[in-house]
């Protein structure tokens, strides 16, 4: 045991990097996700066929197909003619991750902003507002706090879905963790390993979940602040609509 | 045809669509398959375990269903690789999947079970039914109906995260398509079709999900 702890500390600085490339791939995956989400979820609401049928097309491709199909598709595939587009290892990860969550969030931007009730759209018709501030003045912040939780759900999957960039030669955390399950033992390493996933979902479930509140006290709900803390991180069960 | 320049080859795509097709139906919807009705009957047992079991029991079920929900299905798929070396990879790996699965799939009971209206439970109090009987002629058919649809989508999910068993060797389609990429410098085809190959098959079954969602709110009505 007191062996394995020597190593854990001489890997320390290594499992550290390793940390920060799997963080840097869950923000940067999530913040193209969230901009593809509601770029895509506002284009397939509209009403004319060619920016609708565009979004759904993107929407099902990324959706349909697994996450490591677009992974290596994006790493075999496009240093290829006609691309010839030889990306970073790490960017190529924060593409496939960003646009096959995105397409996911894309249909909880769309059913969220469908669930707004008509009551507040027919408002916004009485009050002669443009199309623009009806969208983000009336109907996107009220959507905002109902998409939360599911987007809260997909940035987990998003987290746990960065472990199979090793494939891709990229050093993440979890490829940190099978160098030093050969300098310790498969319990000691991966044990770790998982609670440090943990840990990192379970603050970043905190985090969507003060969000959450905010975007209720914006909107002159309830919601107190401590509940932000005591929340276990379970993702709704609604969440499940998520996929297929 | 035979220009290696192109940037597609029919060729190589001929050459690889047995493999990839093969490697579908042994390996990634076996997988899906065998996984599922892991998930499906596991999840039932958690979700009913957090239910009736004595609070220190059903805290526990809890807080190892939220680790393993919470953690990357790769890191838990290499831990069991290296700790069960004897069992093979395919087996272990369905086995896997299927528990991570089992996780959602509890919290879909769960739902389903708290959507039973308290009348029905009520009912079986005035018909002095045995708890047993309770749940496997009232509760559970019921919940059963209502999470139906949200269990096939995790059943479509976890088809699409068969090739993460790639980690622990297991050569399921999508692995297949690397390896023949690697093995002849042509990734195009063999990525494309199997990328192909998954888009045709989520489509079909979410055609036949949305099918048997209308057929339950049917018969609910």
């Amino acid at each position: 045991m007191i062996e394995n702890f020597e190593a854990l500390w001489r890997a320390l600085p290594y499992l550290i990097d390793g940390v920060i490339i799997t963080l840097e791939l869950t923000a940067g995956g999530a913040l193209l996700a969230i901009v593809v989400a509601i770029g895509l979820g506002l284009l397939a609401r509209f009403d004319n066929i060619i920016p609708r049928g565009f979004a759904r097309i993107i929407i099902e491709l990324f959706r349909g197909t697994s996450l490591l199909v677009q992974l290596f598709f994006f790493f075999f595939v496009l240093p290829l003619p006609p691309f010839d587009l030889e990306l970073p290892p790490l960017v190529t990860g924060i593409l496939a991750l960003g646009l096959n969550y995105g397409a996911y969030g894309a249909e909880v931007v769309r059913g969220s902003i469908n669930s707004v009730p008509a009551g507040q759209w027919e408002a916004t018709t009485a009050l002669s507002l443009s199309r623009t501030q009806r969208m983000w003045r009336v109907i996107f912040p009220q959507a905002w706090a109902l998409m939360l939780p599911s987007l809260n759900n997909l940035l987990i999957q998003l987290l746990k879905g960065t472990a199979v960039v090793y494939l891709i030669t990229i050093v993440d955390f979890t490829a940190e963790l099978n160098r030093l399950r050969v300098q310790t033992d498969v319990y000691f390493a991966y044990g770790l390993g998982l609670l440090v996933y943990f840990g990192i979902a379970y603050l970043l479930t905190l985090g969507m979940n003060a969000l959450e509140t905010r975007a209720k006290h914006r909107l002159g709900q309830g919601g107190k602040w401590r509940d932000t803390i005591t929340t276990t991180p379970i993702p709704d069960a609604k969440g499940a609509g998520q996929f297929g | 045809m035979n220009d290696d320049n192109s940037f597609w080859s029919w060729e190589h795509a001929s050459a690889v669509l047995p493999d990839l097709l093969l490697k579908f139906f042994t390996v990634t919807l076996v997988v899906t398959i065998i996984g599922s009705i892991i998930a499906a009957i596991l999840g039932l047992v958690i979700a009913l375990g957090r239910r009736s079991a004595p609070r220190p029991f059903s805290a526990a079920i809890t807080l190892v269903m939220n680790f393993i929900r919470m953690t990357p299905l790769v890191v838990q798929l290499l831990f069991a690789y290296y700790v069960f070396n004897t069992v093979p990879p395919l087996v272990l790996g369905t086995v896997i999947i299927g528990i991570h699965y089992a996780t959602y799939m509890a919290e879909v009971y769960r739902a389903g079970i708290d959507a039973v209206p308290p009348g029905q439970w009520e009912a079986t109090t005035a018909l002095s039914m045995s708890p047993a009987r309770t749940w496997t002629a009232v509760i559970i058919p019921q919940a059963l109906r209502s999470t139906l649809p949200a269990l096939a989508n995790y059943v479509i999910s976890m088809f699409k995260d068969t090739p993460f068993l790639m980690v622990i060797t297991v050569t399921e389609m999508v692995r297949e398509a690397q390896l023949y990429g690697g093995k002849n410098f042509r990734y195009v085809e063999a990525i494309i079709l199997a990328g192909l190959i998954y888009l045709i098959a989520s489509y079909l079954s979410s055609l036949l999900a949305r099918r048997l969602e209308k057929k339950l709110e049917y018969t609910t009505a």
